[in-house]
C-alpha cells in the first residue's frame, strides 16, 4: 500500500504544482504574445522581461475586493469557480508525460493514474464537466449578460463535445484502445499519427479550440457583446479562479493534442533507450513540455488572429461541416481497418 | 454603393488557406520593431507645431512683450488666463502685473497664441505637466516668462526637445 501511494502522493504534487506554475505563466505568454503579435513590448516592468508579473497579478487578486453581488443564489455562485478549476485540473491524472524511471529495481511510471485504460474516456468526461461551472455561474449571478454567456457555453460545448469524440475515435480505432499511454507507443513506432490521421486531427483542434472557449469560439465570454459573460459578477480571487481553470483547460488541450496526434514525448527518429533511464526519463519529458509549450502557443497565436464566429456560424460549422466530415472519416477509417483484418 | 459578394472557390470556402494566411501575416509581427516609446526612459518627441503648455516670451530688450490687451483672456474657451493690468513709464504704458495661466484648464487649443497683437504668448513643446495638487498648476508670471526664455519665440527657429 505504503510503495504505491507515496510514488502517487509524489507526482500529483509535482504535477500539479507544475501545473499551476505553468498556468500562472501561460497569463504571462498570453499578454506577451499578444503584445508582441501587435508591434507592443507587453509587462516589462516587474523582473527581467515582467518574468514576475504572474506573482505581481497574484498578490493583487488577493487583495482586490470580493464583491458578491445581491440576489444571487449563494450555494452555485460560490461553487461555481471551484466547477472550473477542479475538472480542469485533474484531467491530468491520466495524462501520460513521460518514459518510466526505474529506481532500485522497481519502475516508475511517470503518470498519475498508471494504466488507465480507458484514459481517453475519463479525459472526455471530466473535460465536459467543466461546463458545470460555467451553466452554474451564469444561472447563479443573477446577471442578464451571465446568462447568455452561460447559454452559448452549454450550447457550444455540449455540440463540439461531439466533433471532439468523432476526432479521438479513428486514434482509438487504429491503436485498438483507449490508453492513452498505449497510444503514445503506437506512434512511437511509427509515425506521428497527425500524418495518416490529418483530417482527424483538423476536426479535433477545431472542436479543442470551442471546447476551451478560446478565440475563434470565445462566444460565452464575447467581451465586445457581454460584457464578461459567465464571469462578469465575479471578482478577486473568485475571478482569479476562473481565469486559472481556462488557462489550465489550454494547457491540458495542448497536453491532449500532443499526446494524440503528436507523439506524446517520441521523437521519431531518437530513441530514449541509448540514454540513461533517469536521464531518458528527464529528456522525455522535456520533450513533451516542449510540445505541449508550442501548442500553447499556437492557442495564443491563433486568438491574436481569428476574429470570433458568429453564433450562427459555430452552430453552422459543427453540425453542418464537422459532423459529416467526422462521421466520413470515421466511416473510413472503420472500414479499413475492418479489410484489414 | 453596392459592393458585389465576391463569388469564393471551393477552397476558399473551406476557410483553412485564409486561416494559415492569418498566422503568417501575425507571425512575421512577432519579430517587427516594436512601436511602443518606453516612456520615462525614452521620450516622445513632439513635432513642430504641437500645442503644449503656453508660456510667456521675453522681447530682445529683456522686458515680457505682453502689454495686457487682455485678448487672450478673453478668447480664451476654458477662461484658463487671469490677468491684472498695471500702468508703466515705458512707451507701451501697459504691462500684466499679474499674469497667471491655470494649466489644469488650460485645454491647450493655442487660441491665445493666435490671437495676441505681439506674439507674447506662445505654446511650448513642454507637455509633462501633471501634479499632484491643482494649485501648483497655476503658473505665475514668473515662471511663465522663465519657462519663454528657454524657448525661442520666433515661428520657424523652433526646435524640437532632444530624445532622452
Ligand atoms: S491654449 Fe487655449 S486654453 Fe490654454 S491658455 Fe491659451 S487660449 Fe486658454
Ligand atoms: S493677447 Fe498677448 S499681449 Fe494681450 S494680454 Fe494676452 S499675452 Fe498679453
Amino acid at each position: 500500500m505504503v510503495n504505491i501511494l507515496i510514488p502517487a502522493i509524489i507526482k500529483i504534487v509535482v504535477v500539479l504544482g507544475v501545473l499551476l506554475t505553468a498556468v500562472a505563466y501561460t497569463t504571462l505568454a498570453e499578454r506577451k504574445i499578444s503584445a508582441y503579435l501587435q508591434d507592443r513590448y507587453g509587462p516589462n516592468r516587474v523582473g527581467p522581461f515582467g518574468l514576475f508579473q504572474p506573482v505581481a497579478d497574484g498578490i493583487k487578486f488577493f487583495f482586490k475586493e470580493d464583491i458578491t453581488p445581491k440576489r444571487v443564489f449563494r450555494v452555485t455562485y460560490y461553487l461555481a469557480p471551484m466547477c472550473t478549476l477542479i475538472p480542469a485540473l485533474i484531467t491530468f491524472a491520466v495524462i501520460p508525460f513521460g518514459e518510466s524511471v526505474s529506481l532500485n529495481g522497481t519502475s516508475y511510471r511517470l503518470w498519475i493514474a498508471e494504466n488507465m485504460d480507458l484514459g481517453l474516456v475519463y479525459l472526455l468526461a471530466v473535460s465536459s464537466l467543466g461546463v458545470y461551472g460555467i451553466i452554474l455561474a451564469g444561472l447563479s449571478s443573477n446577471n442578464k449578460y451571465s446568462l447568455l454567456g452561460s447559454l452559448r457555453s452549454v450550447n457550444q460545448v455540449v455540440s463540439y463535445e461531439i466533433a471532439l469524440g468523432l476526432g479521438i475515435l479513428p486514434i482509438a480505432i487504429s491503436c485498438g484502445g483507449f490508453n492513452l499511454d498505449e497510444i503514445v507507443r503506437a506512434q512511437e513506432k511509427g509515425i506521428w499519427f497527425v500524418v495518416p490521421h490529418f483530417v482527424a486531427f483538423l476536426i479535433f483542434l477545431v472542436a479543442i479550440f470551442a471546447e476551451t472557449n478560446r478565440l475563434p469560439f470565445d462566444l460565452p465570454e464575447g467581451e465586445s457583446e457581454l460584457v464578461g459573460g459567465y464571469h462578469t459578477e465575479y471578482s478577486g480571487l473568485r475571478f482569479a479562479m476562473f481565469f486559472m481553470g481556462e488557462y489550465a483547460n489550454m494547457i491540458t488541450a495542448s497536453a491532449l493534442i500532443v499526446i494524440l496526434f503528436f507523439g506524446g514525448w517520441s521523437l521519431t527518429f531518437i530513441k530514449y533507450e541509448i540514454f540513461g533511464s533517469i536521464l531518458a526519463a528527464i529528456l522525455s519529458v522535456l520533450v513533451f513540455c516542449a510540445k505541449v509549450a508550442f501548442f500553447v502557443f499556437f492557442f495564443i497565436w491563433v486568438r491574436w488572429t481569428l476574429p470570433r464566429f458568429r453564433y450562427d456560424q459555430v452552430m453552422n460549422l459543427m453540425w453542418a461541416r464537422l459532423l459529416p466530415a467526422g462521421f466520413l472519416y470515421l466511416l473510413i477509417v472503420g472500414l479499413f481497418y475492418f479489410l484489414l483484418e | 454603393m453596392i459592393v458585389k459578394r465576391p463569388v469564393l472557390k471551393w477552397w476558399e470556402r473551406l476557410y483553412l488557406p485564409v486561416v494559415e494566411d492569418g498566422l503568417l501575416t501575425t507571425f512575421r509581427h512577432l519579430f517587427k520593431k516594436k512601436v511602443t516609446v518606453q516612456y520615462p526612459e525614452e521620450r516622445w518627441v513632439p513635432p513642430e507645431g504641437f500645442r503644449g503648455a503656453p508660456v510667456l516670451l521675453t522681447g530682445l530688450d529683456g522686458r515680457e512683450k505682453c502689454t495686457s490687451c487682455k485678448l487672450c483672456m478673453f478668447i480664451c474657451p476654458p477662461q484658463a488666463i487671469r490677468i491684472v493690468a498695471g500702468e508703466t513709464e515705458h512707451p507701451i504704458e501697459k504691462y500684466p502685473q499679474e499674469f497667471y495661466i491655470d494649466y489644469g484648464l488650460c485645454i491647450f487649443c493655442g487660441y491665445c497664441q493666435e490671437v495676441c497683437p505681439c506674439e507674447a504668448i506662445w505654446l511650448k513643446h513642454e507637455f509633462e505637466l501633471a501634479d499632484f495638487d491643482r494649485t501648483n498648476l497655476i503658473f505665475g508670471k514668473d515662471k511663465l516668462l522663465q519657462m519663454g526664455r528657454q524657448e525661442p519665440y520666433l515661428k520657424g527657429k523652433e526646435k524640437p526637445l532632444k530624445k532622452g
